[in-house]
């Protein structure tokens, strides 16, 4: 229950013990089977049927609901609807924005929240404990409790520009770059997982690095960065998904089409009439980039996922 | 959560014979050590602390988004306001009826389906990579989605009666006061028990095996393995999970902005859904901030209450 590893080892030592084998084979039964997929295709008809609509015209759709050719790709088959999506909004650009948004906030992310982690785990200073469960203290708080004071406080927020070979401050991150990254760096449940991990490398090869005169900043990333590359896959993980999925914010806080992000990309298909091709067309494709990484990463996600209960 | 935290004790004190030297290097490491937390403190203090204090400070003025003057105290005029408005009952009570249904269906949803891919046969990580595709998939394409199917003329309509065999009449999903929450309900479970699923399976592989060995010589069945090994044995995952479903319950915000926007007749309105509506529609700040303040304690106190009951009883 202490870290990450931990979990990794139960893992490890649960699929060996014998007697759950035996136990379990008993599941491998036919209705054992049947069960699980049933439950497989409940979870997975509507992801099938976004995919088959998104290559159907909108008739052909609505005629195919009554019978299972509505989870099939028969009939007019074509990728219209997708040229439609990029007709009608500036889809690359919502694609590359939040492509963007999402790399500059893992990879920002990455590394303040590990340096604060490895001060925190592995340099002795006064004030640790006092800024540790400050950190702390900001997990248990769900954003959307200051989603809106942040709204307001981000409007007030001064930033330098050159304007003209001059520097300048300038008010208000609204409608911009910035605000859709900067506020999501700094994270406490990176910073923790990154403090679990760095608490199982040993601390004597730190020693032997400053006895070779080494910096800590040398010992950071020559020596403990290179050794976390699970911690950091999870905090990738854990922080793309959000980065990638964000709606709320986005929604108020940029204005400008050429801003914008994929999800806050939705309204613009519920403001015409619907047409229900393209929507299904836009859905599938803001979702294919998560899913491509999902189904090629997938022991590294469901792994950060669970890693994220341990916190417990 | 702070109880997995250690705060490891100081070496601060190490006997050290070259005291001049030590010194020195003391002094570059705290030097380097606030460097190194200092990024991470800053963006904490200015995106968490400063907003949670706004959060409470803002509520007793008359702040709004965007006004020429600066917000003036006016005392507890955005908490009256906030206590006798209908809206704001009613989105209570959306969201308390949001997550009184949500919270133990997904929880023991997702308990089931860890059991059920906590086996080792052949194939069974086909199983739960299937059962996670929704947690990947973002909860606005989920609620586009799932518009589409509520539709009077869609597929879930389409689904049930051909389950039923042309018994059950479909329903206007999203347009009737009494279906909206329901159907919301169903498709936030679909999207987010995976996710559980996957807690409770982290939880299921830290029982050791010889505990069920054990069992089993003294004669457990199924249910009293799950009743006397199991159930104590997730009582660290159980209270985790209780907690973030009943947080990620009581924020609901997504679903309803794109499924209902409130509607029809505000009973889909949530707190969260309504603190939008003042702070961002409507531009009124310090309304918003006393409608999220009374979010933050709520939240508060569930997990303070949660805590408790699932608290260590040893």
């Amino acid at each position: 229950m202490a870290s990450v590893t931990t979990s990794r080892v139960g893992v490890r030592r649960a699929a060996s013990a014998p007697t759950r084998r035996r136990r379990d084979r008993a599941f491998g039964t036919f209705g054992g089977y049947l069960g699980r997929t049933v439950l497989a295709v409940f979870f997975l008809f509507p992801i099938v049927f976004m995919f088959v609509s998104s290559l159907k015209p909108d008739d052909q759709i609505f005629a195919d609901l009554s019978s299972l050719r509505a989870f099939l790709p028969v009939g007019h088959i074509s990728l219209d609807n997708y040229r439609d999506v990029f007709d009608r909004v500036p889809a690359w650009r919502f694609l590359a924005n939040s492509i963007g948004v999402s790399v500059l906030t893992v990879a920002l992310g990455v590394v303040v929240n590990s340096l604060a982690a490895f001060a925190l785990s592995r340099m002795q200073w006064r004030g640790r404990g006092v800024v540790l469960s400050g950190i702390i203290a900001t997990l248990v708080v769900p954003f959307e409790t200051f989603a809106l004071p942040l709204l307001w406080w981000v409007n007030k927020l001064p930033w330098l520009v050159v304007q003209n070979g001059q520097l300048l401050w300038t008010f208000g991150w609204l409608d911009t770059y910035r605000v859709q990254i900067i506020p999501f760096i700094a994270n406490a449940f990176s910073i923790y997982l990154y403090y679990s991990y760095f608490s199982t490398i040993p601390k004597e090869l730190d020693e032997a690095a400053r006895v070779d005169g080494a910096s800590w900043f040398r010992i950071y990333r020559s020596i403990v960065m290179p050794l976390s590359g699970p911690a950091t896959a999870t905090v990738a993980i854990l922080t793309f998904l959000p980065a990638w999925n964000q709606f709320l914010w986005p929604l108020m806080v940029v204005q400008s089409e050429d801003k914008r992000p994929v999800m806050v990309g939705v309204q613009y298909f519920f403001q015409l009439n619907v047409a229900w091709g393209p929507m299904m067309a836009y859905a599938a494709l803001i979702t294919i980039p998560v899913l491509a990484l999902f189904l090629s990463f997938q022991r590294a996600f469901i792994g950060s996922i669970a890693s994220s209960g341990v916190k417990g | 959560m702070t109880q997995q935290i250690t705060l490891a004790p100081s070496a601060r004190t190490e006997p050290n014979p070259d005291r001049g030297r030590a010194r020195r290097a003391r002094g570059s490491e705290v030097r380097a050590g606030r460097a190194f937390v200092a990024p991470a403190v800053v963006l904490l203090v200015v995106f968490f602390f400063v907003p949670v204090l706004l959060c409470f400070v803002l509520s007793f003025t008359n702040a709004r988004l965007v006004s020429p003057q600066g917000p003036q105290f006016v005392g507890l005029d955005n908490f009256t306001r906030l206590f006798s408005d209908p809206l704001f009952w009613k989105s209570l009570r959306n969201t308390v009826y949001f997550g009184a249904v949500v919270v133990p269906l997904q929880s023991g949803f997702a308990l089931v389906l860890a059991l059920l891919i906590n086996a080792r046969i052949r194939g069974i990580n086909v199983y739960r990579t299937v059962y996670f595709v929704p947690v990947v998939t973002s909860i606005v394409v989920v609620s586009i989605l799932w518009t589409f199917m509520y539709q009077p003329d869609g597929l879930v309509n389409h689904l049930l009666q051909a389950v039923s065999l042309n018994t059950v009449q479909g329903a206007d999903w999203l347009n009737n006061p009494s279906t909206a929450m329901p159907a919301i309900i169903a498709m936030s479970i679909w999207q987010a028990v995976g996710f559980h699923m996957v807690i409770w399976l982290a939880g299921l592989q830290t029982i050791p095996g010889d505990l069920y060995e054990a069992a089993e010589l003294d004669g457990a069945g199924t249910w009293h393995r799950f009743r006397y090994v199991t159930w104590p044995g997730l009582r660290a995952t159980r209270s985790f999970i209780l907690v973030t479903i009943t947080i990620a319950a009581l924020s609901l915000f997504a679903q309803i902005k794109i499924m209902t926007n409130g509607g029809p007749l505000d009973s889909t309105s949530t707190v969260v859904f309504q603190a939008v509506r003042a702070g961002y529609g409507q531009q009124q700040t310090a309304y918003a901030s006393a409608i999220s303040l009374v979010f933050f304690l709520i939240v508060l106190a569930v997990s303070l209450v949660q805590r408790f009951l699932t608290r260590d009883k040893d």
